[in-house]
């Protein structure tokens, strides 16, 4: 029965090869399976993919000058920046033409805030150009009006943004959040004083460590215990931890600052025995220290869940089985227990570090300034500064760290070794 | 044995209690001379596991002592105890090669790197997978594993090796075939094996002494064939091999015989083993082998009975009758091929010796 010597191809009987008719014969089956999670996944690219990609374009996408100013773009294209020189009379008046159309349509307003967070003054300069512009004379010349409507239009530096933020695809979202910006000399870091968003992912990274690993400690030893108990106790156990769950995460973080702000009950109770004084309360909150102690507390089941489903398949025989073979109690936890616990570990890990890495509302309320993370200068651009392209790049920054963190992990401990159960 | 480097172990009325309300091991007394194969046979629940584990350290003496080689080790932690274990499914530590499995006994005791491989290598060998040093557990089939398992409770040179229901996840044919590589490694290094099974074929193949437990209590403690030929009482004659049960009353009792009436009013000639006198509730106990068709006067025993049924096994008949009231009676009738035609409903003659039966304590 050798018919399936090499490079011979098996048919079927009438004759058509036996790839194709098992892929037409599995093909049903294929269609069904799709139709069934078509709902979901309709959904899931509605709401959430198409959202996600549409923000992440914006941190590029720069139409706004091209749209509000397009006789004003083609026009600058001639001159050269690095002449030294405003541009000539035949810019401004291409000015003027979309200016007057972009008051009329209400647009140089939200341009002039656009271009503000490239060089700040600008939005006053087209807030009080657009009040003026349709008092001009439209004979021209329009040189002198614009320089007398606002001296800023007198500036190189005025033409510079607007000549390089005239493309519909910019890098100067992600320059921004690099903390870089463009020169007459090129891109060059912002000067030290200006630099915020490295700072920041920095200390996100940072503190996404160390909430992790105090996860870890704080978790393992009670995902042992819960895996080691009978049955029921270790339900009632499980109950405790889940419990957290149940309860609001602002209430959470509310009964964090109740406990840990200078007149509250830690404080107090420190006080009244007598260990610290009254003078010198432990600032615990509005800090790191705050951030670190609310998020290890909050995201401390979603280290002791995959822990504990994995500790729970770990046999107790083999633990037997190495004292039985002489080792004492912690060579074999060490080199037994331990190294088959190392996926749950992983699992934890990285679902608490990704979690962290992303968290928001607990900084906000207990990190102060020195414990916030970067979400919350991302919040802060989309809902306050509404600087929604520097938000998006940040985003993006954000979430190719986690992506390459991710594949550094998998090429340290190995993606297959993190199991949840 | 004359190699024997065993160790020798002794329960001086040890119990055991988990709830502190009933008894798991009630007094047990137990005496293991060097370099004996001994077997814990008996049901589940029986509490033969708790007393390896009381060896092995990991379950605590309620009361009583235990004795490695006169020593009291009820206060020594398992991994000072130096005995190998074999566990029910193996317990092979997944994250480890089978060499480094073997190699973690000798780690932790500090032996040296060089003599480490060598020994390693030497255990691989006597179970005959000397090639495998670099598979992980997960990797070799269920007979393999068992093998790693077993040079891995022998790699450290232990005097005494627990074995706790070895056999119990592997198939019938490899179950046979283990049982004689565990005997003959028995054999060839003498080390003291205490062996716990539910499986009485496994017991009675392997053991040097099988101490059969139920309730608690070793109800028999003798070799194979004694506990075959002369089991003490009815769960002992119930538990090992196949048995027929007669129930009756003690009707006259002379010297080691006694005389028993069956309920149905038969009378037996049987052995007096768990009975004292006239009077007394019986359960003759009967091997199918030893009834006979092929009856003569001179037999002690001779009942009538009819064939229920037939059943062809090949190397023998079994033939299901009802005797004496008993429609559950069974004969085995070796297949000689020139035997005469039994057929169903047939009323014939039995007949067995009065040392083929044995007179025990009554079972309802």
């Amino acid at each position: 029965m050798s018919d399936t010597t090499a490079g011979q191809v098996l048919t079927t009987k009438d004759g058509k090869p036996l790839k194709a008719a098992l892929a037409r014969a599995l093909r049903r089956e294929k269609l069904r399976s799709l139709a069934l999670i078509a709902p979901l996944l309709i959904f899931v690219l509605l709401t959430f993919v198409a959202p996600i990609v549409d923000m992440l374009f914006r941190s590029v996408e720069n139409s706004i000058v091209e749209d509000t100013l397009p006789r004003t773009v083609v026009a600058l294209r001639e001159w050269d920046p690095a002449s030294g020189q405003v541009p000539d009379e035949e810019v401004f008046a291409a000015l003027y033409g979309d200016l007057v159309v972009a008051v009329e349509e209400k647009k140089h307003t939200r341009l002039g805030s656009r271009l503000n967070y490239e060089e700040s003054g600008i939005s006053s300069l087209f807030r009080k150009t657009g009040r003026r512009v349709n008092r001009m004379d439209e004979a021209g010349p329009f040189k002198e009006q614009f320089i007398d409507a606002d001296d800023k239009w007198d500036e190189i530096g005025t033409w510079q943004v607007l000549r390089q933020f005239s493309p519909p695809y910019t890098d100067g979202y992600f320059l921004n959040a690099f903390d870089a910006q463009r020169t007459a000399d090129g891109i060059e870091l912002k000067p030290e004083d200006e630099r915020i968003y490295m700072l920041l992912f920095g200390r996100t990274l940072f503190l996404s460590i160390v909430i992790t690993v105090s996860c870890l400690l704080l978790g393992y030893p009670i995902a042992f215990l819960l895996a080691a108990l009978p049955l029921r106790s270790s339900n009632l156990l499980m109950i405790l931890v889940l419990l957290p769950f149940w309860t609001s995460l602002l209430v959470r973080t509310s009964a964090w600052k109740v406990l840990l702000q200078q007149q509250g009950v830690i404080n107090d109770f420190l006080v009244w025995t007598g260990l610290i004084s009254d003078a010198s309360r432990l600032v615990m909150i509005n800090n790191q220290t705050g951030t670190i102690i609310a998020m290890t507390h909050i995201l401390l089941p979603f280290m002791i869940l995959p822990l504990y489903s994995v500790m729970k398949t770990i046999s107790p025989t083999y633990v037997r089985a190495a004292k039985s073979l002489g080792a004492n109690d912690w060579t074999a936890f060490w080199r037994v227990y331990f190294p088959q616990s190392v996926p749950g570990i992983g699992a934890g890990a990285v679902l608490v570090f990704i979690l962290s890495i992303g968290y928001y509302i607990t900084p906000e309320l207990v990190g102060g300034t020195s414990g916030i993370f970067i979400s919350n200068r991302i919040a802060y651009h989309i809902s306050s500064s509404l600087n929604w392209g520097l938000a998006a790049a940040l985003g993006t920054l954000l979430l190719v760290a986690v992506m390459v963190l991710f594949v550094v992990y998998d090429k340290i401990v190995g993606i297959d070794n993190v199991k949840l159960g | 044995m004359a190699n024997t480097r065993g160790a020798a172990v002794k329960y001086d009325g040890v119990q055991k209690s988990y709830d502190g309300e009933t008894l798991v091991v009630k007094n047990l007394n137990l005496d293991i001379p060097p370099g004996e194969f001994l077997t814990m046979l008996g049901p589940s629940g029986s509490g033969k596991t708790t007393c390896l584990m009381m060896l092995a350290g990991f379950e605590p003496a309620t009361h009583g002592e235990i004795f490695l080689n006169d020593r009291p080790i009820n206060n020594v932690p398992p991994h000072k105890r130096g005995i190998g274990m074999v566990f029910q499914n193996y317990a092979l530590f997944p994250h480890m090669t089978v060499a480094e499995n073997l190699a973690f006994p000798l780690q932790v005791r500090g032996v040296g790197k060089a003599d480490q491989s060598e020994k390693v290598q030497r255990a691989l060998e006597m179970v005959e997978l000397g090639a495998f040093g670099n598979r992980r557990p997960a990797q070799l089939s269920g007979g393999q594993q068992q093998r790693v398992a077993v040079a891995r409770a022998l790699v450290f040179d232990p005097e005494l090796v627990l074995m706790d229901e070895p056999l119990g996840a592997l198939d019938k044919q490899l179950r046979e075939q283990m049982q004689y590589e565990i005997k003959h490694i028995h054999e060839n290094l003498g080390v003291t094996v205490v062996y716990v099974t539910h499986d009485q074929t496994e017991a009675l193949t392997m053991s040097d002494r099988v101490a059969v437990f139920n309730d608690g209590i070793i109800q028999q403690l003798s070799t194979p064939d004694d506990l075959y030929e002369d089991p003490q009482n009815s769960f002992v004659a119930q538990f090992i091999g196949e048995n027929n049960k007669l129930n009756g009353k003690v009707i006259g009792v002379q010297g080691e015989e006694c005389l028993v009436e069956l309920d149905d009013g038969t009378q037996l000639k049987a052995d007096r083993v768990n009975v004292s006198a006239v009077g007394d509730k019986t359960t003759v106990s009967l091997r199918p082998e030893r009834v006979e068709f092929d009856t003569n006067t001179s037999m002690d025993n001779l009942v009538n009975g009819q064939i229920e049924e037939l059943i062809y096994l090949g190397d023998h008949i079994r033939v299901r009758m009802n005797v004496a009231g008993n429609k559950e009676f069974i004969v085995k009738v070796r297949n000689r091929g020139e035997k005469r035609k039994l057929n169903v409903g047939e009323t014939v003659q039995v007949g067995w010796a009065l040392n083929d039966c044995k007179a025990l304590d009554a079972v309802v």
